[in-house]
């Protein structure tokens, strides 16, 4: 397939007539396999990009592509098709009764038979490791084992892209980290695409490139480490830095020169080991 | 967390009566319900409460616990039964109590209408003891689908039922947090005169509602998002099939319905 799987042409949109303009003329494409993650603080209209690539809300000015579809009305079911969303509340996204039942909505809405239905909801609970929990109800399960089974409902449609709009803000550190690992085995074994909004830069690090959102204009586009490198502005911007890059911040300030910018705590400690030898 | 919690009184259980088509369960209730009013000989009664009692057993689940989840009704039947001892005089005359004479029609009379409320209540108890609530509305969504043709919103019927089923936990549990939530801010539940106490569940049902509504606009979301747009055109995972077992209990239902105008006076 030729082209990009996601579009924005000139995209504004507000709330209402009155309104603050909560995304202003915004330009970017992302193509297909590729992994994304749009970061911005609170209200700066990155939740906003995700409801408006699945048709949830429609832009007043500009257009917006989804695997080569423009997103209006006539569209909007089969681009939701393509369009895999898991959101920040694992219980208000819960519509079954059961883990399978909740699995099985997605499929049910789509029209698929009943013998392909038990096979893919088999096969994505195996893919998101909670094979062992089919006939459990949500309030029996964590919130952690709730967003996986919200993944897995969208992996049963065979979307082209998922878009995780802060699906784990509200979460456990151990949840958390659940779901980082489920979406990072997920990047290797498939090709699809990924939007992972959030506010955490930590979650940032596995991306291909980084939009950074700013009062509804998009501020900058660039890969995880060449981001690291502009603490001074993100900060001005309402992010917080990530640890590890704040801590090689700090020694590149007291003198101790690392070759590049760490991402996580492996790239560091292997900085540090390895410093004295090059030196 | 409450792991235990159970919607509704179902015990779970792998019986013929939990494996019956819920369908089919909810046809024979009904009219069972419905003929029990034609009973009018003790043979006719003696019928129907052999079935009743035979269907209870075949649940496998104690008679005790069954007749204890009927407690809320024992006083209404004993009610009925002392209504009509006292109320009705015709018959002979069989004794006095304290010079209060007691008739022999009294005493048949109140034992049949206490009786046929027992076994009513007992009934439709055994649906819900053996039955999760989301076959029900399985049922309820089978059984109501020719009204389609009328118009009646039948799958979103069910469709309301189950996510409502879904979310009594959970705001079980949201009730949980905010009466913990208020509590600790000083409003007391739990003493004072009656009035106090509802003016107590105010600060409850308040936030309780908003993030209810909060909730219900979120899955509304999340539901379009994953593709739904309607009853039209739907697949369904969960799917009811008569079996034999389903036959048979047909069968063996008419068989006691033919044995009842038999047994009739």
């Amino acid at each position: 397939m030729s082209g990009p799987l996601i579009e924005f042409q000139n995209v504004s949109f507000r709330y209402g007539e009155d309104q603050p303009w909560v995304l202003k003329n915004v330009n970017f494409t992302i193509g297909e396999g590729e992994s994304i993650a749009i970061i911005g603080h609170n209200g700066s209209g990155k939740s906003t990009i995700a409801k408006l690539i699945n048709g949830l809300l429609s832009p007043q000015a500009g257009k917006i592509f989804v695997d080569g579809m423009r997103v209006n009305e006539k569209n909007i079911w089969a681009v939701r098709k393509s369009v895999g969303m898991v959101f920040q509340n694992p219980d208000n996204q819960f519509v079954g009764t059961t883990v399978r039942d909740d699995i099985a909505f997605g499929l049910e809405n789509r029209g698929i038979p009943r013998e392909e239905m038990i096979r893919r909801i088999e096969e994505c609970l195996t893919v998101v490791n909670m094979s062992d929990y089919v006939q459990h109800e949500p309030h029996r399960l964590s919130g952690g084992q709730k967003q996986r089974v919200a993944i897995a409902g969208v992996l049963a449609i065979l979307p082209k892209v998922i878009i995780l709009d802060e699906a784990t803000s509200m979460l456990d550190p151990k949840g958390r980290s659940e779901i980082v690992d489920t979406v990072s085995a997920l990047k290797n074994n498939r090709h699809m695409s990924f939007i992972t909004i959030t506010h955490d830069l930590n979650e940032i690090i596995h991306a291909d490139r980084v939009i950074v959102m700013n009062d509804g204009e998009l501020w900058l586009e660039a890969t995880p480490r060449q981001l690291f490198t502009k603490k001074d502005e993100l900060v001005q911007i309402g992010l917080n830095i990530p640890f590890v890059a704040r801590l090689a911040e700090e020694l590149t300030r007291v003198g101790v020169e690392l070759e590049k910018h760490p991402l996580n705590h492996e790239e560091l400690l292997e900085e540090l080991w390895t410093y004295h030898s090059k030196m | 967390m409450n792991n235990t919690l159970i919607i509704g009184q179902y015990v779970p259980g792998n019986s013929l009566v939990h494996r019956l088509d819920p369908r089919t369960k909810i046809v024979i209730i009904f009219f069972f319900v419905f003929f029990i009013f034609f009973a009018n000989s003790p043979a006719s009664y003696g019928l129907l409460t052999l079935f009743a009692i035979t269907s209870a057993l075949t649940t496998k689940i104690k008679l005790p616990y069954i007749l204890k989840g009927l407690k809320p009704v024992w006083f209404l039947i004993v009610f009925t039964f002392f209504l009509h001892l006292f109320v009705t005089k015709e018959g002979e005359v069989l004794l006095h109590i304290f010079t209060y004479p007691i008739y022999s029609d009294a005493v048949s009379q109140g034992t049949a209408i206490s009786l046929r409320f027992f076994l009513l209540i007992m009934v439709t108890s055994l649906l819900t003891l053996t039955t999760t609530p989301i076959e029900i509305t399985d049922a309820i969504e089978s059984l109501l689908h020719p009204l389609k043709r009328i118009n009646f919103p039948v799958h979103e019927l069910a469709l309301m039922m189950s996510i409502s089923l879904r979310f009594i936990p959970t705001l079980i549990q949201e009730t949980e947090k905010i009466s913990k939530a208020q509590a600790s801010r000083g409003v007391d539940f739990k003493t004072g005169s009656i009035k106090d106490r509802m003016q107590a569940i105010v600060p409850l049902l308040v936030p309780l509602f908003v993030s209810a509504f909060k909730r219900a606009e979120d899955l509304a979301m999340a539901m379009e998002a994953r593709g739904y747009q309607g009853g039209e055109g739907r697949t369904k995972l969960r799917q009811l099939r008569v079996e034999k077992r389903d036959i048979l209990a047909y069968v063996l239902f008419v068989c006691v319905l033919i044995g009842l105008f038999f047994t009739r006076s």
